[in-house]
C-alpha cells in the first residue's frame, strides 16, 4: 500500500437523512492522476473533502499518502493541497499577506516566506496585484490566488475541486498548462469537473460517481 | 502562470519540507495574522471604540442625570460596556474567518487547532483590553471618580476581566458563528457562563474606586484567575473538536 | 409518622438507576412503577404539605410551596449535571444514546427550572414583599435557565445531527460552570436566600412532606426524561440515515 497516494475502504458519509458517499471503495497510486465525474450532488465535493481531512468519513477506512486518517490527520494535511470552491483567502490582507500567513504556517521563515509568495504571485500572473486586498479581486483573480496557495504548499496530492471554474477561456487554457505541469512535477492530481474532455486530456484514470457510488462512465 | 517561472520552480515532491512550526510559534504567527487583519479593518475598530463610548453614556440617561447613583455603579456600567462590545468584536473576528472558509483553510494548512484558539483568544484580549484602556479613563472623567489604589491594579483587573471574557467568548463565538441565527445565539449562550466574571470584576473595579475596608480584593481576584484556568483549560480542550468533525 | 419513612421510597429510582447500565431496556418496563411511585410521592408530600404541616411561625402559611419549589429546583440542577455527564460521554465516546439523553435531560432540566424558579417567585411575594428580588441564586437560576434555552435553540437551529450532536455537547460541558455558579453565587454576593436548603433549617416539621415530595419529583423526573428521550431516539431514526441503507459491500473495484 506504501505505493499508493490514496486508499479508500468502503468509505461513506451521511448528512442527515442521506449518504453524499456510499461505500465507496478506491485506491490511486502515486504519480497517477484521476478524472473524477459526476452529476450535482453525486459525492465528488464530499469526497475531496474527505481525501484533504477537511471532514472525516462516517465510516469506512482511509489511508491517504501511507498515513492512517484515524492515526493523526496531520501528517496528511503537510502533504496534500485543496482546490475548494471557497477560497480560504482573507478579503481584508492583501494577496501576498494571504500568501505569507500559509507560508509562515508551513514553516518557512520570514524573509523565504516573502520571497516565496512573491515568485507564486509572479507564476500566478498576479505580481502587479501583490498589495491590493483581496475583496477588491474578480472571481477569477481569486482562482488564481487560490491556485498560487495551492502551489505554495508544493503537495504530493493536490485535490482540484472544479479548476476551470469562473475562469475565462484564457485563464482556462493557463490552468490546464499548470495542471499539466503539476502532473509532470509527479504530483498525484484528483481533478473533479464537469468539463469531461479538458478533463479527459489532463488525466489518466477516471472515476465516475452516481449518488456516492462508483458506476461505469458512459461517456 | 508563465511556463518560463514554472521550470525554474524547485520540482514539487523531492525538496525536503520545512519543520513546522509547534504550538507556540504557529500561535504568535496565526496572532500576527489577526492583528494585522483587525489593524487593516481599523475603521470597524474605531466603531467598536464608539460603541462602548455610547453604551457607557446611555447608562447615564437610562438612569436619569443622578450623579450619585451613576457614580456608585461606574464599574458596573464600565464592564458592562466592555461586555456589549466583547460580542461585536468576537462574532466580527469569526466573520473573517467564515467568509472564504479561511478556518478551513488554516487547520488544512495544516494549523494546530489549540494555536487557533489561543491566537484568537489572545487578539480579543488585547482588543479588549485596549478597549479598556479607553473607556477606563472616560468612566473616571465621566462619573467624577477617586481612584483610591493604584492605576496598575485596575490595568491588572481589565487583563484579567479581559482575559476571561475572551477565552469563553472564543469557545462560543465558533460555534455562534456557524449557526443559523448566530447574532442572537452567542450572547444568550455567552452571557450565562460570564456571570462569575462580571460579578468579580465588577466587585474588584469598585474596590479600587472605594477603597478595600475588608481586604477582599484578593479572594475576587483569585476568583477571576480560577474562572481564567477553568475558560482557557476547556477552550482549549474542546475548541479543536469543534472546528473538527463539521 | 417518623421523617426516615419516605426515604425507603428511594430505594426503587436509585436501584433502578443502578441497575440501568447493566440493563439498557430496563426502563422499557418498570418506567410505569416509577411514574406510580412519583404519583405517589408528590401526593403524599402534597397532602402532608397542605394539610398536617402546621403554619411556620414567621412564614406563615407559603411555607408549604416548600415542598414543591426545592425538590424541582434541586432535581432541574441534577438534570444539569446529567446534561453535562451525557455531554462529557458524547465528547469522548461518539454515541447518539448520549446525544438523546443529553437534549432529553436539557429539556426536562429547563422545565423543572422553569416551574421551580416560578414557585419561589410566589413564595418570595408573602415572605419578602415581591415576587422578584435581585437574590443572586434566583438571579443566578434565571440565567441559568436562559443558557440552556440557547442550548436548545442551538440544536434547533443545527441541521446536521453529527454536528449538531457535538456542537451541543462541548456546551453542555463548558455548561457546567452555571449550576456551579448558582451554588456559589450566594456566597459570593452575601444574599438574604438560604445558604443551604436542607429540610433541617427550613422548617423540621415539613421534613416527612419535603422527602415524599423530592423523591416523587426524582421519579417524575426520571420518567420525563426517559418519555423524552425516546422521542429523541425516534426523531434520530428519521434524520439519521443508518448504515443498513448503504447495501452490502461494494466488490473491491
Amino acid at each position: 500500500m506504501a505505493d499508493a497516494a490514496f486508499h479508500i475502504v468502503d468509505v461513506s458519509k451521511r448528512y442527515g437523512p442521506r449518504w453524499a458517499l456510499a461505500r465507496l471503495t478506491f485506491s490511486l497510486e502515486r504519480g497517477k492522476s484521476l478524472l473524477l465525474t459526476g452529476h450535482n450532488g453525486s459525492g465528488k465535493t464530499t469526497l475531496l473533502k474527505i481525501l484533504a481531512t477537511a471532514m472525516s468519513p462516517t465510516l469506512g477506512k482511509l489511508t491517504v499518502l501511507g498515513h492512517d486518517c484515524h492515526e493523526g490527520r496531520e501528517p496528511i494535511r503537510e502533504k496534500v493541497g485543496l482546490l475548494s470552491h471557497a477560497s480560504f483567502l482573507y478579503e481584508d490582507l492583501t494577496a501576498a499577506q494571504n500568501l505569507v500567513v500559509l507560508a509562515r504556517l508551513i514553516g518557512m521563515t520570514d524573509g523565504e516566506a516573502d520571497a516565496t509568495a512573491d515568485a507564486m504571485l509572479t507564476r500566478v500572473g498576479l505580481a502587479k496585484r501583490r498589495d491590493h486586498p483581496v475583496r477588491q479581486f474578480s472571481a477569477g483573480m481569486r482562482k488564481r490566488l487560490a491556485v498560487g496557495r495551492l502551489l505554495l504548499k508544493r503537495p504530493e496530492l493536490a485535490l482540484l475541486d472544479e479548476p476551470f471554474g469562473e475562469l475565462d477561456p484564457q485563464g482556462i487554457g493557463e490552468m490546464e498548462k499548470l495542471i499539466a505541469e503539476l502532473a509532470a512535477q509527479g504530483t498525484t492530481l484528483v481533478l473533479a469537473t464537469h468539463l469531461v474532455d479538458q478533463g479527459k486530456a489532463l488525466t489518466t484514470e477516471r472515476l465516475h460517481l452516481e449518488e456516492g457510488r462508483r458506476v461505469e462512465a458512459r461517456a | 502562470m508563465t511556463p518560463a517561472e514554472t521550470v525554474a520552480q524547485a520540482p514539487a515532491v523531492t525538496t525536503a519540507r520545512p519543520v513546522r512550526p509547534g504550538l507556540f510559534a504557529c500561535t504568535v504567527i496565526l496572532l500576527r495574522k489577526d492583528l494585522l487583519l483587525e489593524w487593516r479593518t481599523r475603521a470597524r475598530l474605531n466603531a467598536l471604540v464608539f460603541f462602548g463610548i455610547c453604551t457607557l453614556l446611555m447608562f447615564s440617561f437610562a438612569l436619569g442625570a443622578n450623579a450619585m447613583a451613576l457614580r456608585e455603579h461606574a464599574s458596573g456600567y464600565f464592564w458592562l460596556a466592555i461586555l456589549f462590545a466583547s460580542v461585536l468584536s468576537l462574532s466580527e473576528s469569526f466573520r473573517v474567518e467564515q467568509e472564504n472558509h479561511s478556518l478551513d483553510g488554516l487547520r488544512l494548512a495544516p494549523a494546530n487547532g489549540r494555536a487557533i484558539f489561543l491566537a484568537k483568544a489572545i487578539g480579543n484580549t488585547v482588543l479588549l483590553w485596549g478597549l479598556g484602556a479607553v473607556l477606563a479613563p472616560l468612566s473616571i472623567a465621566v462619573f467624577d471618580l477617586r481612584v483610591v489604589m493604584s492605576l496598575f491594579t485596575l490595568a491588572f483587573i481589565m487583563l484579567v476581566g479581559s482575559m476571561a471574557i475572551s477565552a469563553a467568548g472564543t469557545f462560543y463565538a465558533s460555534i455562534a458563528s456557524n449557526a443559523r441565527a448566530r447574532d442572537v445565539l452567542l450572547p444568550i449562550l455567552l452571557f450565562p457562563v460570564l456571570v462569575p466574571v462580571l460579578i468579580a470584576a465588577v466587585k474588584a473595579t469598585t474596590m479600587v474606586f472605594e477603597g478595600d475596608p475588608m481586604n477582599q480584593m484578593e479572594s475576587w481576584l483569585t476568583l477571576l484567575g480560577s474562572l481564567n484556568v477553568i475558560y482557557w483549560g476547556l477552550g482549549l480542550v474542546l475548541f479543536p473538536r469543534i472546528i473538527e468533525d463539521l | 409518622m417518623p421523617s426516615w419513612v419516605p426515604l425507603v421510597l428511594l430505594l426503587v429510582p436509585v436501584g433502578i438507576c443502578l441497575a440501568l447500565p447493566f440493563k439498557r431496556d430496563l426502563l422499557d418496563k418498570v418506567w410505569l412503577v416509577l411514574a406510580a411511585e412519583a404519583v405517589f410521592g408528590i401526593g403524599v408530600g402534597t397532602y402532608l404539605a397542605l394539610f398536617s404541616v402546621p403554619p411556620e411561625r414567621d412564614m406563615g402559611e407559603v411555607v408549604r410551596i416548600f415542598a414543591a419549589h426545592v425538590p424541582q429546583v434541586q432535581n432541574a440542577l441534577l438534570a444539569v449535571v446529567l446534561n453535562f455527564g451525557c455531554s462529557l460521554w458524547f465528547l469522548i465516546r461518539k454515541s447518539w444514546v448520549a446525544d438523546s439523553l443529553a437534549e432529553s435531560s436539557a429539556e426536562v432540566g429547563l422545565y423543572l427550572g422553569a416551574v421551580g424558579t416560578a414557585l419561589g417567585a410566589i413564595w418570595a411575594k408573602p415572605t419578602w414583599g415581591v415576587y422578584w428580588t435581585w437574590d443572586p441564586r434566583l438571579t443566578s437560576a434565571a440565567v441559568m435557565l436562559i443558557y440552556y434555552a440557547g442550548y436548545l435553540a442551538l440544536r434547533r437551529f443545527t441541521d446536521n445531527p453529527d454536528t449538531r450532536a457535538t456542537w451541543s455537547a462541548a456546551l453542555g460541558t463548558f455548561g457546567i460552570v452555571i449550576p456551579v455558579t448558582v451554588y456559589k453565587s450566594v456566597v459570593w454576593m452575601k444574599s438574604m436566600h438560604q445558604v443551604q436548603s436542607s429540610p433541617e433549617t427550613v422548617y423540621p416539621q415539613l421534613v416527612t412532606a419535603f422527602r415524599f415530595s423530592a423523591i416523587g419529583f426524582l421519579c417524575l423526573m426520571i420518567v420525563f426524561i426517559y418519555q423524552r428521550y425516546r422521542i429523541a431516539q425516534e426523531q434520530l431514526k428519521r434524520e439519521v440515515a443508518p448504515p443498513e441503507a448503504l447495501g452490502a459491500p461494494q466488490g473491491a473495484a
